[in-house]
C-alpha cells in the first residue's frame, strides 16, 4: 500500500531531538574513509593532461614517446572514449567535458590521461605527450560573449525558445520568461522606481575535499569503482553509459564526503579512471589537485542581471521585471533559467516578469551550486527592493512584509502556493533581539529574504531487523551534513525502539534500487519518506509473526511502543511482545524480518528564509567583517535540530564568502590565474562571528511530519543581506558581487571625489 | 480537458499562447497528446518537464491524476546543489 505523505501533526517522542550523529566518532578521530583513503592492491596511479589554452583546435596529440617510458601501463585520449551517446546532446556534453574530442573548450580541459606505477612516473609521462593546438580565439565574460564580435563557440548552437528560429549559431543558447500580469501597466502605476545592472563573480562551492576515485575493470566486463560524490547511482549510470557497460555490472561505492554542495553531482574523472582500469587491466587511482578542482571542476555561474522595481509610497510593488544572463561554461545550460524562476518568489507580485538568457563562455562547465542559481537573482531584487524602501521612506521589514507572499498567492513562477514560511520569518526578523542591538562606527545592518523550491525523486531504502532485535537501515542518499542521524532518529520513531538500536549506511549500488542524488535539499525529506514507509512494512511482517507467536489471526495484532499487543481483549491476553523477542524467533516464524519501500517523492515543500547581518567596513582600507549573523528559516520539521542548525550556518558561510571575498579571476589570456585557496579566499572560523540560527516550522503538507527541504535555501539571502548590511554602514550601494576590499575602497573614494 | 500553462520556453511551440487545452486524465497523457499535437515538444520533454498540479510539484509520476479543473503548470525540472 503506497504511504500516506499528508500531514498529521503527530506527537514525537525522539524526532526533534538531538543524539549524536552515527558517523561523528570515525569522523573526528580519522578513521572515516574519503575518496583517496582507498587503496587496491596492484592500483595505477592517473593524472590527467589538460589545455593551458581557453579555446583551441586539437590538431593533433602523440602519446608515442610517453607509451615508451617505463612504468607507464596506459594512456587514453578520446579515441578511448568512442561516442556511445547516440545523439542525447546532455550526455554527449558530459563526455566531451570529460575529455576534449575537436576542440577544447577551456582552461584546463582534459585531452589525454596516464596511469602509471607511480606518481612521478605518469608526471613525466604527461610531459612527454604532445598536443598540437590550433589557437582560437576565446571569450570568458558572460556579457561580452553576447556581443555580435564574440567567437562562437560552439557552431550547433541556435537559441532556442525565440521565433522566428535564429538561422546563425550564437553563445546564447536558450531564452525564457516567467511570470503573470502587465508589467509595463505596472511600472505606469508605480511613484518609484529602481534600475540597476548587477553583476555577480563566479565562485567554487569550496569542498575540501578533491574528487577522488579508485576504479577496477576486470577483462570480464565487471567493474568497481570507489568514489566520493552526492550520487552514486547517477555516477554508475552515467559512467556505464558513457563506456558502453551494463550497468548491472558497474557496483559503485560511495566513500565519506568532504563537502559537494552540488559539486559533487557531476561526473568529471571517474569515466577516464575506469577506462583507463579497463586498458590497462589494473585498478586506477585518480585524485584530482586543488588546483584541478578550480580549473576543471564544475564552479557556478558568473552572472549579469538588469533589475527593475516599481513601488507606490505606500509601498505596494506594482511591477517588477528582471533580465538574467548566467553562463553556463564552455556547455550549453539552463541556469538563468532557475535564476529567473526563483528571484521574485517571495513576493505576491499582481505584475511580474523574470526574463533568462543562457550564455556560453570558455569556462569550465558549470555545475549546481547549492539553491543554484538563486543567490545571485536573490542578490539583485532584495539589493532593489532595499534601495526601494529607502526611497520610500519606509523600514525595509516592514516594507517586505506587506509585499510577502502568502497562502493562495500566485507565485511568479507559475503555481499557487500553499502554506509557506516566507511572512513568517519575516515577522521573526522584525522581532528578533538582533535587530534592535545597537551598531558601532563604520558599522551597518542589512536583511534579505531567500527562497528555493527543494524536490524529492526517486528513492528506496530497506529496513532489516537483525537476530538480536536491533535494526539496519540501509539507503542510497549520500549522507552529506547528518541525514544518518536524521534517518535513524525516524526509523526508531516509527518502529518505536532507541535511537541507539538503529544503524544506518550508505547502501552500494548493488545492494539497493536506483537513488537519485543527494541534491535538492531532498536527502531527509524523500529518504525519509522511504524510511518511514519501510518501517510501517517492517512492522506489518513484526506483528504477522507475533501473531503466529500466539497463534492468533495478524489482524488482530497491534504495534505500540516498540511491542505487538493483542488488539484487544477478543484477541487474547497476552503480555506484550518485544522487538527483540519477535527477532530471536526470527528462524521459526518464517525468516528474516525486513521492510522495504520504493518511491518517487512528490511534494517538497518550498522553503524560505530571512537573514539579518551586521558588517563592520574599514574606510581607509575597503577591509569588511561581518560582525553578527542571524539565520531565520522555515525547516518544515527539523527531524534532528543540530544538522538543520547546522545546514543555516553552513549556508550562511558559504554566502557571506561568496559576498565578501570569492572569485574566479580570468586573466586576458582566457586561462584561470587564482585556482588555490590562497588567492581564492574562502572564510574560516576566525572570519565569522558565531553564526545565530531560529529555526521556524511550518508543516509541509506533503510530509506526514511536515518535512521541507533545509539544506539549500540559507545561501540565498546573504549575498544581499550583506550588500544591504554595507551600503547602511557606508552609504554605497555596491551592485558587484564580491564586494571585496579594492572594489568598496574604489566606490568609497568615488563618493569622495 | 486539462488547461496546461506553460513556461516561457516552450510558448513558441504553441504559437506563443500561455497555455494550451489538452485532454489528457493523467501526467502520462497529457506529456502524450503533447507530443502528438505539438512534436516540437519531444526534446523537452525528453530532457525532462516537471509538472506541478494545484501547487504540488511531480517530476516522474506518470499515473498522477489531473482532476478537472486543476491549476497546472509545465515547469523546468529543477537541479539542486
Amino acid at each position: 500500500m503506497p504511504l500516506d505523505t499528508n500531514f498529521t501533526n503527530q506527537k514525537f517522542k525522539q524526532v526533534g531531538t538531538r543524539p549524536l550523529r552515527p558517523d561523528g566518532v570515525d569522523k573526528v578521530t580519522g578513521r572515516a574513509k574519503y575518496g583517496a583513503d582507498y587503496n587496491a592492491p596492484g592500483q595505477l596511479i592517473a593524472l590527467v593532461l589538460r589545455s593551458p589554452h581557453a579555446h583551441a583546435r586539437i590538431k593533433k596529440i602523440d602519446t608515442s614517446k610517453a607509451e615508451k617510458l617505463a612504468g607507464v601501463k596506459a594512456i587514453i585520449t578520446s579515441a578511448d572514449l568512442p561516442d556511445l551517446t547516440a545523439g542525447d546532446r546532455g550526455m554527449r556534453d558530459m563526455l566531451e567535458n570529460c575529455m576534449a574530442r575537436k576542440k577544447v573548450l577551456y582552461d584546463g580541459h582534459a585531452v589525454a590521461a596516464v596511469a602509471a606505477i607511480d606518481q612521478t612516473t605518469a608526471r613525466k609521462a604527461l610531459k612527454l605527450i604532445q598536443v598540437d593546438y590550433e589557437i582560437l580565439p576565446h571569450v570568458t565574460d558572460v556579457d561580452e560573449a553576447l556581443k555580435p564580435s564574440a567567437p562562437v563557440i560552439h557552431n550547433d548552437i541556435f537559441t532556442e525558445g525565440v521565433e522566428p528560429k535564429p538561422t546563425k549559431p550564437s553563445n546564447n543558447n536558450k531564452r525564457a520568461s516567467f511570470g503573470h500580469g502587465d508589467i509595463e501597466q505596472g511600472f505606469r502605476e508605480a511613484d518609484i522606481i529602481v534600475e540597476h545592472t548587477y553583476k555577480t563573480e563566479q565562485t567554487h562551492q569550496g569542498y575540501i575535499e578533491p574528487h577522488a576515485c579508485v576504479a577496477n575493470v576486470s577483462p570480464d566486463g565487471q567493474g568497481e569503482l570507489w568514489v566520493c560524490t552526492q550520487g552514486h547511482f547517477v555516477y554508475r549510470n552515467q559512467c556505464a553509459a558513457l563506456l558502453g557497460m551494463d550497468i548491472s555490472k558497474l557496483r559503485v561505492t560511495a566513500s565519506e564526503i568532504g563537502g559537494g554542495f552540488g559539486g559533487k553531482t557531476h561526473i568529471w574523472t571517474e569515466p577516464l579512471a575506469l577506462a583507463l582500469s579497463r586498458k590497462a587491466n589494473r585498478p586506477v587511482k585518480l585524485t584530482m589537485s586543488r588546483e584541478e578542482v578550480f580549473r576543471c571542476s564544475g564552479p557556478t555561474s558568473s552572472t549579469s542581471i538588469d533589475m527593475k522595481i516599481g513601488a507606490k509610497r505606500d509601498g505596494t510593488i506594482t511591477a517588477a521585471h528582471g533580465v538574467l544572463r548566467y553562463h553556463g561554461g564552455a556547455f550549453p545550460a539552463t541556469w538563468a533559467e532557475f535564476g529567473a524562476m526563483t528571484a521574485f518568489a517571495c513576493y505576491d507580485l499582481k505584475n511580474v516578469k523574470g526574463e533568462s538568457i543562457e550564455v556560453i563562455v570558455n569556462r569550465p562547465k558549470t555545475a549546481a551550486y547549492r539553491a543554484p542559481s538563486a543567490p545571485m537573482a536573490a542578490f539583485a531584487v532584495e539589493s532593489a527592493i532595499d534601495e526601494l524602501a529607502k526611497k520610500i521612506g519606509m523600514d525595509a521589514v516592514e516594507l517586505r512584509i506587506k509585499n510577502a507572499a502568502k497562502q493562495g498567492t500566485q507565485s511568479s513562477y507559475g503555481p499557487v502556493y500553499g502554506p509557506i514560511g516566507i511572512g513568517a520569518t519575516l515577522e521573526a526578523a522584525k522581532n528578533h533581539a538582533h535587530m534592535k542591538a545597537p551598531l558601532g562606527k563604520n558599522q551597518g545592518r542589512g536583511m534579505a529574504c531567500g527562497f528555493w523550491f527543494n524536490f524529492g525523486g526517486q528513492t528506496c531504502c530497506d529496513i532489516n531487523v537483525t537476530p538480536d532485535g536491533t535494526v539496519t537501515v540501509a539507503v542510497g542518499t549520500i549522507d552529506v551534513g547528518g541525514s544518518r542521524a536524521s534517518i535513524g532518529l525516524m526509523a526508531a520513531e516509527e518502529l518505536g525502539i532507541s535511537y541507539e538500536d538503529v544503524r544506518v549506511v550508505i547502501a552500494d549500488t548493488s545492494s539497493l534500487g536506483h537513488n537519485d542524488m543527494t541534491d535538492g535539499s531532498r536527502g531527509t525529506f524523500s529518504t525519509g519518506l522511504a524510511t518511514i514507509a519501510a518501517a510501517r512494512n517492517a512492522i506489518k511482517v513484526l506483528c504477522a509473526r507475533a501473531a503466529k507467536m500466539w497463534d492468533i489471526p495478524e489482524d488482530a495484532v497491534v504495534w505500540e511502543d516498540g511491542h505487538a499487543k493483542p488488539a484487544g481483549t477478543n484477541a487474547g491476553n497476552f503480555p506484550p511482545l518485544s522487538i527483540k523477542e519477535i527477532a530471536a524467533a526470527a528462524g521459526n516464524t518464517g525468516g528474516p524480518i525486513a521492510g522495504h519501500n520504493e518511491l518517487v517523492a512528490d511534494g517538497a515543500g518550498v522553503s524560505f528564509a530571512t537573514h539579518i547581518c551586521d558588517i563592520e567596513v574599514d574606510p581607509e582600507t575597503g577591509r569588511s567583517t561581518v560582525k553578527r549573523y542571524t539565520v531565520i528559516q522555515d525547516a518544515g520539521k527539523a527531524i534532528h535540530p543540530s544538522y538543520v542548525e547546522g545546514q543555516y550556518q553552513g549556508g550562511a558561510a558559504q554566502g557571506i564568502g561568496w559576498a565578501l571575498n570569492e572569485e574566479y579571476i580570468y586573466g586576458k589570456d582566457g586561462r584561470l590565474q587564482n585556482a588555490g585557496f590562497l588567492d581564492y579566499r574562502i572564510p574560516v572560523c576566525s572570519d565569522l562571528p558565531f553564526i545565530d540560527t531560529m529555526i521556524l516550522e511550518i508543516p509541509n503538507p506533503n510530509h506526514p511530519y511536515g518535512v521541507r527541504g533545509v539544506g539549500e535555501t540559507s545561501i540565498v539571502p546573504p549575498l544581499a543581506a550583506v550588500a544591504n548590511a554595507m551600503s547602511n554602514a557606508v552609504g554605497i550601494r555596491l551592485t558587484h558581487i564580491p564586494m571585496s576590499p579594492p572594489r568598496v575602497l574604489k566606490a568609497i573614494s568615488a563618493r569622495k571625489h | 480537458m486539462a488547461e496546461v500553462h506553460l513556461w516561457g520556453a516552450l510558448r513558441p511551440i504553441v504559437g506563443g499562447a500561455l497555455s494550451v487545452s489538452v485532454e489528457a486524465k493523467n501526467i502520462r497523457e497529457l506529456f502524450k497528446t503533447l507530443a502528438e499535437q505539438y512534436p516540437a515538444f519531444e526534446p523537452h520533454l525528453q530532457r525532462g518537464i516537471a509538472v506541478s498540479i494545484n501547487g504540488k510539484i511531480y517530476r516522474d509520476t506518470w499515473d498522477q491524476a489531473l482532476p478537472e479543473g486543476a491549476e497546472i503548470y509545465l515547469l523546468p525540472r529543477i537541479p539542486g546543489g
